[in-house]
Parts: structure tokens; sequence; C-alpha cells
């Protein structure tokens, strides 16, 4: 009885607050003659909305959260350097959504960005959520940069509006590939994958490469992303003597096969993608992850050229570490800005071609796109777990060949050129 | 050879695995002829459980005691788990049509799940180090002495069961009650009894079982308990479901049956039919045996109750 009283009153309150709400924003309409007569006393700030949408709930919300933390960043400094775009000042407003890295609340969340009339979207986190958004930013106009999303389909879907500052799978796959050719002088491999559009697609792509490198490929393998037992496959792998076996997929299997490996007395070396680059890795193999490889697009957040500016400033605003892509979060919201300023619009239908055309410099480093709306020349990390943690062994550009320790160049200068102007 | 013996033992410690809890499944199915799906979760809650114990224990404790009471800890949550809900989910519909228990079966199982997802969180949680085993090799196969000791006492606990159904006066009730539950109710059996006894029965080894598992892949996940059930299944109903010998025949053939598929099939048919169809040739096995002998390899087919 209790309890329904409760959520009657609850209910009343909320219709209440509702009612209030709504005239509130009613009685906000009418004034729009008055402020037209007040227009020629002062320049009116236009004020453009820039949305954030990424898991803010749920277990991937920490992530999420650190991407709109990083978006919310980025606008503060613009406001903070009185950005102006066709010679009129502008403000710049976060509209944050929580997409629960789902894919049907993303479409959702992406439908409430629109109906808003934002300018351009900073989001997703996930390429589930990414890729089923994107049509919706696309039918809209509305431009879309992904900090996160690495599934090479994302920008595959032919869409003017779809962009991404992260190296996607189809470059992982290849630079995984020359990095066991080269620096681990792997020539017999043996490839596991999960069988997923992730793990299979970074393993075929890490397939061709070094099969064109000179490498035999001496076992191909399939598992499924939910199992655990994976001693048939490896003892079979066993039998064929590998140097090195590659795995396609995610933590909670990368970590038991580890350890199944170990159990097996296979000397193999072991590599994988950014799934199984996760502190979750080395918890779950334990002892068994020492030596493992693996790699995740960008830079180190220590090494980037920015980094060490921007992780001070994330700290001193959210008192909290940056987790993962909260730089690119912050860059995407920068090459926003910058191609609204050369565009001398917010609309965008006038800014969106110049986007094509960024030029820029931002806290993970140099940023362009190449036609799809991929970064160009996006960097890779590739990783090694020692005394129980994942150490930055080395950052790789594709097209670009290795380049070992990426400092120095034009360190300090980017993240200063991001805030001011 | 050596890579043919280790995927034997391969296969022999996953069927172990998977035999200790389709007994579960089948005890059940023998006494009621009821599908209890959520017994698979009941081995997942018997895992969770140990590895919260032995997190929180940690080095405190010698690592035999730690495991011995993370075991004793995940046995006595499933038994209680096993008989609320014999008491609550299906002793109500003992009389029910038969596809009343069924749906009931599979509702607690998905309540059993998101209860766990809600106790432990949705991330895969992972065993602490506690074990540092050692290696066993024999020819040219290697097996850790944890995984030795899982599969020796997977055998112990089929043996001592097949010893306690055929001998004692507990065993003779479950299979009278098996038999034919209303004339042994007359003869003074108390079937009640029995069948919250067989569940609890069922759901002790479940959780030994459970414990395998974590100990042997070091991680435990709300969700673990699905295949695993899935597969403990299909080996119940492989061996002839409701037949006790059965089901530990069917779980070591299953293990067998995935290990050498995995390992061998990919090379015979040149890479057409590779790893990724070992479950596949589980269930071809599955449903060749039911083709030729409908009632599992060891099951009786019986008029009534089949």
């Amino acid at each position: 009885m209790d309890r329904r009283l409760l959520i009657k009153s609850a209910a009343a309150v909320f219709a209440v607050a509702t009612t209030l709400a709504l005239t509130a924003c009613g009685d906000k309409t009418p004034p729009p003659a008055a402020k037209k007569a007040d227009a020629p006393k002062a320049p009116e700030v236009q004020v453009i909305k820039i949305g954030s949408a990424s898991p803010l709930t749920g277990t991937e919300a920490h992530i999420g959260i650190d991407i709109r933390n990083g978006v919310q960043l980025a606008i503060e400094d613009a406001n903070k350097a009185n950005v102006q775009i066709g010679g009129k000042p502008v403000k710049f407003e976060l509209v944050a959504e929580d997409d629960e890295a789902n894919p049907t609340k993303a479409t959702t969340v992406a439908q409430k960005l629109v109906d808003a009339k934002v300018a351009g979207v900073v989001g997703h986190f996930n390429s589930g959520a990414s890729i089923p958004a994107s049509k919706i930013y696309a039918d809209a106009g509305i431009p879309q940069i992904s900090p996160s999303s690495t599934n090479p389909d994302y920008t595959l879907k032919g869409y003017k509006t779809t962009f991404r500052v992260v190296a996607h799978d189809g470059q992982q796959g290849p630079t995984l590939g020359r990095f066991a050719l080269d620096k681990l002088k792997a020539k017999n491999i043996a490839v596991i994958d999960d069988a997923t559009a992730y793990g299979q697609g970074l393993a075929d792509n890490f397939e061709a490469t070094v099969k064109a490198g000179g490498a035999k490929v001496v076992a191909r393998e399939h598992t499924t992303n939910k199992d655990t037992d994976f001693k048939a496959i490896l003892t079979k792998i066993k039998g064929k003597n590998p140097d090195l076996i590659m795995f396609g997929g995610i933590d909670p299997q990368a970590a038991p096969m580890k350890k199944q490996m170990a159990e097996l007395g296979i000397k193999a070396q072991f590599i994988g993608g950014d799934g199984m680059q996760t502190p979750n890795f080395i918890k779950l193999a334990g002892d068994a992850a020492e030596g493992a490889y693996a790699s995740i697009p960008g830079l180190p957040k220590e090494t980037m050229p920015g980094g060490k500016e921007f992780l001070a400033k994330y700290k001193a605003k959210f008192n909290a570490e940056v987790e993962l892509f909260a730089p690119m979060g912050y860059d995407a919201v920068m090459v926003f800005i910058e191609a609204m300023k050369r565009a001398g619009s917010a609309d965008p239908t006038k800014f969106l071609a110049e986007i094509s055309k960024t030029k820029y410099t931002g806290v993970i480093g140099p940023i362009a796109f190449d036609d799809k709306g991929d970064l160009t020349n996006g960097p890779i990390t590739i990783y090694v777990v020692k005394s129980g943690k994942w150490e930055a062994l080395e950052t790789v550009t594709p097209n670009a060949g290795a380049n070992n320790a990426p400092k120095g160049d034009a360190k300090a200068e980017a993240p200063k050129d991001a805030a001011k102007k | 050879m050596d890579i043919f013996l280790q995927q034997i033992l391969n296969g022999l410690l996953l069927g172990s695995i998977y035999a200790l809890v389709a007994l579960g499944y089948t005890m059940v199915y023998g006494i009621l002829g009821l599908i209890n799906f959520a017994h698979g979760d009941i081995v997942m809650i018997g895992a969770l459980v140990a590895l919260s114990v032995v997190t929180a224990l940690g080095t405190s404790m010698p690592v035999m005691l730690v495991l011995l009471i993370a075991t004793a800890a995940a046995v006595a949550v499933c038994v209680a788990l096993g008989l609320i809900i014999e008491r609550t989910a299906y002793r109500p519909l003992r009389r029910a049509p038969r596809l009343a228990p069924l749906i009931t079966a599979i509702g607690v199982s998905i309540l059993i799940q998101y209860s766990a997802a809600l106790v432990w969180g949705k991330q895969y949680m992972s065993l602490p180090e506690i074990v540092k085993p050692g290696k066993i090799e024999f020819g040219g196969a290697q097996i850790t002495t944890t995984l030795a000791f899982i599969f020796l006492l997977a055998c112990a606990i089929m043996a001592a069961l097949l010893w306690f159904v055929k001998t004692s006066r507990m065993g003779r009730a479950m299979r009278a009650t098996e038999q034919n539950p209303d004339v042994a109710g007359l003869m003074g059996v108390d079937t009640t009894r029995v069948i919250a006894f067989t569940f609890a029965l069922g759901a002790s080894i479940g959780a030994i079982a459970g414990v395998m598992v974590v100990l042997y892949y070091g991680q435990g996940h709300y969700f673990m308990g699905f295949m695993l059930g899935l597969k403990a299944f299909t080996a119940a109903v492989l061996g002839g479901i409701g037949n006790i010998p059965g089901a530990m025949l069917g779980g070591l053939l299953l293990g067998l049956i995935e290990s050498l598929a995995a390992g061998y099939m990919g090379d015979i048919t040149g890479g057409v039919f590779g790893s990724n169809y070992r479950d596949v040739y589980a269930f071809i096995v599955l449903v060749l045996v039911l083709m030729l002998r409908p009632s599992g390899l060891m099951g009786v087919s019986s008029g009534d109750r089949a």
C-alpha cells in the first residue's frame, strides 16, 4: 500500500514537474520579437551545440565518460579562447548522450542529437554503436567523428559524414604482421580467431601480411567468443611447431589461451590486437601473461605530442586519470571547430566539406582524413607484458614504416595551438 | 603420437567435467522426467562462490585449506539453491503438464543468471594465482598436477556416486522412485524427500564441477553456465538421459569427440571443416546416436517415461 502511494505521489510530482518545464519552455518561445528588438544593441552570440555520444552507464561507462570529458574539456577551451566563426563570436555547448554501449540505444540517441540540432557529433565509443548511428547522422547531414571505433566497416558505408580519429583494424592487422616479421623474426606462425567480425577481420589482415612477408602460416584455427577451452586447437598447433601464435579476439579468450599454452608447454610467442591489450588480460592470465604482445591504435597517452599537457589539464579538471580515448574526443571537437572556422559557418552543410580537408595537429598528433574518413597515418602502438604490466614497446605509423619511440617532433606546440585558437 | 596422446588427455579432462555436470541433469531427469535447465547455472553459482572465497582468503592460509573452504562454501550455497529451486519452482508443478516445469526451468535459469550478474557484476572474474602447479609428462604429453587432480577427483566422485546409488538405502529409494514414484510411495519411500535429496546431490556435484572449471580456466562469469550446461545436457542425452553411468560415458565421449574433431578434422577435410566446427561434431554424433539408439548409448527404452 505504501509503495503504491509512493509511486502515485512520484507520478504526481513528475507530472507537475513536466507541466512546469513545458510551460517554462512555452514561456521562452514568445520573446523572439523582443529579442529581435534588442539585437542591434550587442552582437548576438551564436550558440553551437556539439554532441557527444558514448556509454555513460553500464560496464563500459568509465571509457564513455572519459570520452565525454575530453569533449567537454575541448568545448571549455574553445569558449575560453573566444572563437570567432565567420567574424562573429560563438559559444559552444555540450549535448552529452548515453548510448549504453547498445546499438539500439545508439540509434535513439543519434536521433535525439539530430533533433537537438547539434553541429557535429563526437561518438560513439563502440563500433557496434557507431555503425548503426552513422546512417542517422548521414541522413541528417551531420558530421560524426568517432574517437574510438576501429571496425573497418564504420567508414565503408559511403557516408560523407563519417570520420574517425583512430586507426582501424585494417591497419592494425598489417602492423601486427610486420611487427611479427621484422621484430619477432617469426617464420612459422599459427593464427587463431574468435569468429567475430572484429577478431576474424584482424586475423585475416594479419595473415595476409605475414604471408606476403614470406612467413609460413602453419595453422589457421577458429574458436568462439564464448569458449574457454582451447586445448584441442593448441595441441594441434603444438604439433606444427610454430614460433608465434597470433590471436584475433578479446581478453576473456586470450587470457585462458595464453594460460593453456603454458600448460601444454608451447614455447611460441603470443601476439594479439587491442581486444586483449587490457589490464583484464593480465588479471585473468596471471603469470602466464608475461611476454605477450598486443597492439592498440594510438600513441601511449604519455607520449602523445600533446599528452603531458592534456593529462595534467584533464587531471586538474576532473581529478581523474585519462582512461583511453579522452584525447581523441578532445581532438575531434577541435577538428569540428577548425573546419567551421575555415568554412566561416557552423552550418553542417557548409563546413562538412572542410572536415575532409583537415590538416590539424592535435593532442594525439597530426590529424588528416583519407577519402573514406579514416585517419591517415594513424599510429599504432605495440605493447608487451613485462612484470605484470603492459609496457609500450614501439609505435608504428602505417604507411610510413616503423619509427621507434615517437618522442621529439613538435611536442609542446600542438596543444597550445589547440587551446588558443 | 605425443600430439595424439595429448588430444586424448585434453578430451578426457574436458569430458570428466562435462560428465560431472551431466550427472545433475540425468539424476533429476531419471526421477522427475524433468530437464532442469537451471543446472548449468547452479554450476556457475558454485564457480563464482568459489572464486569469491578464494579471492577473499587469498594466501592467508595454506592453498589446500583455501580450496577446501571454497569448495565447501560452493557446495553449501549450491545445495541450498538446489533445494530452494526444487521447493519453490518445481514441487508445485509436479502434477502439472510436462511443458510447465520445462518452461519454469528456463525461467529459473535466466533468473539465476541475472541475479548472479547483479551480485558479481557482468565482468569476468579471475582466480588469483594461489596454485603453482607442477607438470607431469608422459609419452610426450603434458598435464599439470592441478588438472591431473581434477581428473582423478572427477573419477572418484563418479565411482562414489555409482557405489552410493547401488548400495545405500537412499540410493535404493532413488532407484525405486525412478522406476515408479507412486508405487515407491506406497512401499513407504518418502518420494518428496528423495526428490529433494536428488536435487541436493546433483547441485553439490555441480558445485564441485564449478570449482574445477574455475581451477582449470582461472576465470568465471555470470553466463558461463549456459554453454557448459548445454554441453553437459548433450552428454547426458548421448549417454542415455536418466542413466547415471550413461551420463559419465556421454560426458567423456563428448570431450573426446570435441578434442579429436578440433584437432584432426581440419587436416582430414583439407581445412574445409576446421576447428570452428568443433561444436558441430558433437551434435552430429548426438544426432547419429539418437537415430540409431533413440534412448541414448546406455539408456533403456522404457515405455511411459522415456
